[in-house]
């Protein structure tokens, strides 16, 4: 197994027909992810380069190819329509790539999500890919390979680099996922751990937590009270100044919360190893999990 | 984005929240004229983005018109946290203050709303009453458009000791969420909400900060941007699509991702060195994204050595590369330059950085550790 991305993913591209859409549709389907068609409003009834159907609306598409997970690539000014439009056609799973969404739009969007039954994955995010498997997002597929490790970040090339790291020391991954980076993101940390502690081939979680927030602080919580398997983690930001957004709509301090060290001691007080540097983490997790062929 | 208190009260005014008679200034000249117009007393008002100007000597508060006049002497032009006053505001201030109390609203990323914070405590720093007592705060939330009448109701009465200012507050608060909503406000804040002698609720002073993801439909809140209170270097690289946030140290750093910039100022800080800022490039090898990043990172006299610390993923290293040769052929940099490419075709991009001056570097680590020495003028 592995969690919310695998060959029966069937996968529509709202926004297949902008550059990042058609271009990343390309990389999914050469990494072996089944899309099945794509949307762009006033552009239904085309056939993309690749041969996949181009509808009208979410609806439709989910009429015509029984798709069950969209991705998002649309600009940010629209992408939170993009999301509900795809929550009232009940697509179990939307991942919107799209950085830059207005905040307040990201609480009526993730509130519609809710009400509907669906998972959003982001915004701002790299998205989701199980390796050998499918992947939905823009991630490199080179980079990883199938295993037992399961890894989730708020960002998008440090988790790249862990991945990278980890594949370098022969650690496979079960599923790897960024949540996103901006302060209101459709699944947190807290919320997609449960579904590693339940998937049996995931032995063991690499989290990668940032400033800003107390996302963090929430999940070691939960690590503490409810989860078996072992949790890996690091935590950027440390020399980040006081009240400057570092990249990230999300990665700030304010008013003394969020900082790293509230994060750090919070894994730590429930027994969950935080590394100081990423070789540190990848080494960590490759001694005790790498498989002994 | 910020903005100054006089602007928060400009806007509080446009939302049908009181605030007392104010008038801008910057010359002790135009001080005493508003302290004239006003009569009696006046608080003379340095106006920076910084917090702790009371505590600064940035507020004083005087009975007449000529020793406005010294206040404004004295505060224009002061230093507060290394920024200049170049205006204060003058606040009518004839009104004796009875009580003060506290309304904030947020965005509340851990409710996923917004989310009013309500204290019968004004003031005083609010994240002190948080920690030091934190049953004085009462708050509460809503996930809608809609104003949460019920709760608000509930909390109204209970600010000042007088419950006859209820509907007053209720007004207040009404206000502030509009605000908060119709502008994309991420902060909107009046503290103090004071209760006079003359049984009013007046807004003494406030702030506002906004969602700059929302600044591209809020044109007015854009110009109210006080362009002396901006990092010139931080607002120049945002408009070439690049990230920067100003350091202390002197090892400048270029990296792809906001993640990765973050681990590796860890990553420098961790090995005993001081990074010179943080600067994301996005995830383009355009090579202009790259000229203008070197630029800036040379632009500070402080800077020792450049770290350029990237990891290709759609992206491909070999074009980050030659993006790399690009700029560094158009402009002149003296200081060394330590490279890491990790990733997608980083031995073809390292293999192209072979013949140059650029001192590469096979890992995350090793690279900051020879910026580190290369800053300390080591040979690396």
């Amino acid at each position: 197994m592995s969690i919310l991305v695998d060959q029966q993913t069937r996968l529509i591209v709202q926004g297949i027909t902008g550059r990042d859409g058609s271009f990343h549709t390309k990389q999914m389907l050469a990494y072996g992810t089944q899309v099945v068609g794509g949307v762009t409003p006033g552009k239904g009834g085309q056939t993309t380069e690749d041969g996949l159907p181009v509808f009208n609306s979410v609806a439709e598409a989910v009429a015509e190819t029984q798709a069950n997970a969209t991705v998002i690539y649309v600009p940010a000014r629209f992408a939170a329509a993009a999301i509900k439009e795809a929550a009232d056609a009940s697509v179990p799973l939307i991942v919107c790539i799209t950085e830059g969404i207005p905040v307040l739009d990201m609480v009526e969007a993730y509130h519609h999500v809710q009400k509907q039954g669906c998972r959003l994955i982001g915004p701002n995010c790299p998205g989701a890919i199980s390796p050998g498997k499918a992947k939905i997002g823009i991630m490199p597929g080179i980079i990883h390979i199938p295993g037992r490790m399961g890894v989730i970040s708020r960002s998008g090339t440090l988790t790249y680099e862990i991945v990278h790291a980890l594949t370098e020391r022969g650690v496979g991954q079960s599923t790897c996922i960024g949540v996103g980076g901006d302060p209101i993101v459709g699944s947190s940390f807290r919320d997609l751990l449960p579904l590693f502690e339940q998937d049996p081939d995931t032995d063991a979680v690499v989290l990668i937590g940032e400033i800003g927030g107390d996302e963090e602080e929430r999940t070691a919580e939960f690590i503490g009270s409810e989860m078996s398997k072992p949790v890996y983690a690091y935590i950027v930001g440390q020399t980040a100044p006081e009240g400057k957004r570092m990249g990230h709509a999300g990665a700030i301090v304010s008013g003394g919360a969020g900082t790293a060290a509230s994060k750090i001691q919070a894994f730590s007080d429930v027994g969950v190893p935080v590394a100081r540097t990423i070789d540190e983490l990848a080494d960590t997790a490759a001694k005790a999990h790498r498989p002994s062929a | 984005m910020k903005i100054h208190e006089y602007q928060a009260k400009d806007l509080f005014r446009d939302y049908g929240i009181p605030v007392p008679p104010q008038r801008l200034a910057t010359t002790p000249e135009e001080v005493e004229a508003a302290a004239r117009e006003f009569g009696g007393t006046v608080a003379v008002k340095a106006q920076v983005h910084v917090g702790g100007r009371g505590k600064a000597g940035g507020i004083k508060v005087v009975a007449d018109a000529a020793a406005a006049r010294d206040a404004g002497e004295k505060i224009l032009g002061m230093d507060i946290k290394g920024i200049t006053v170049k205006k204060v505001a003058v606040v009518e201030s004839d009104a004796e203050i009875v009580e003060e109390a506290y309304l904030g609203i947020i965005l509340d990323r851990a409710v996923k709303g917004i989310s009013f914070i309500c204290s019968a405590d004004g003031g005083v720093d609010i994240e002190e009453v948080a920690a030091k007592t934190p049953e004085r705060i009462l708050t509460f939330h809503t996930t809608s458009d809609a104003f949460p009448e019920e709760q608000a109701r509930e909390v109204a009465g209970r600010l000042f000791s007088k419950a006859e200012t209820a509907a007053a507050v209720l007004d207040v608060m009404r206000g502030l969420f509009k605000l908060f909503r119709e502008k994309d406000c991420s902060l909107a804040e009046i503290n103090p909400l004071v209760l006079n002698n003359r049984d009013e609720v007046v807004a003494l002073d406030g702030k506002i900060n906004f969602d700059e993801n929302a600044l591209y439909r809020q044109a007015d809140i854009l110009e109210l941007r006080d362009m002396d209170e901006e990092d010139i270097n931080e607002i120049e690289a945002k408009e070439k699509g690049l990230s920067f946030v100003q350091l202390d140290g002197d090892i400048g750093c270029m990296v792809n991702g906001a993640g990765l910039a973050m681990a590796t100022m860890d990553m420098i800080n961790f090995f005993g060195g001081e990074p010179a800022n943080f600067l994301d490039v996005g995830g383009s090898s355009n090579p202009d994204k790259v000229v203008h990043a070197f630029k800036l990172l040379t632009s500070n006299p402080k800077v020792k050595a450049i770290l350029v610390n990237i990891f290709g993923g759609i992206t491909r290293c070999d074009d980050i590369a030659r993006g790399i040769l690009e700029s560094y052929a158009q402009i002149d940099i003296a200081l060394p330059i330590v490279i890491r490419l990790g990733g997608t075709n980083a031995e073809e991009g390292m293999a192209m950085l072979n013949d140059t001056p650029l001192i590469t570097a096979s890992s995350f680590e090793s690279a900051v550790k020879k910026a580190i020495a290369a800053a300390k003028g080591e040979a690396v």
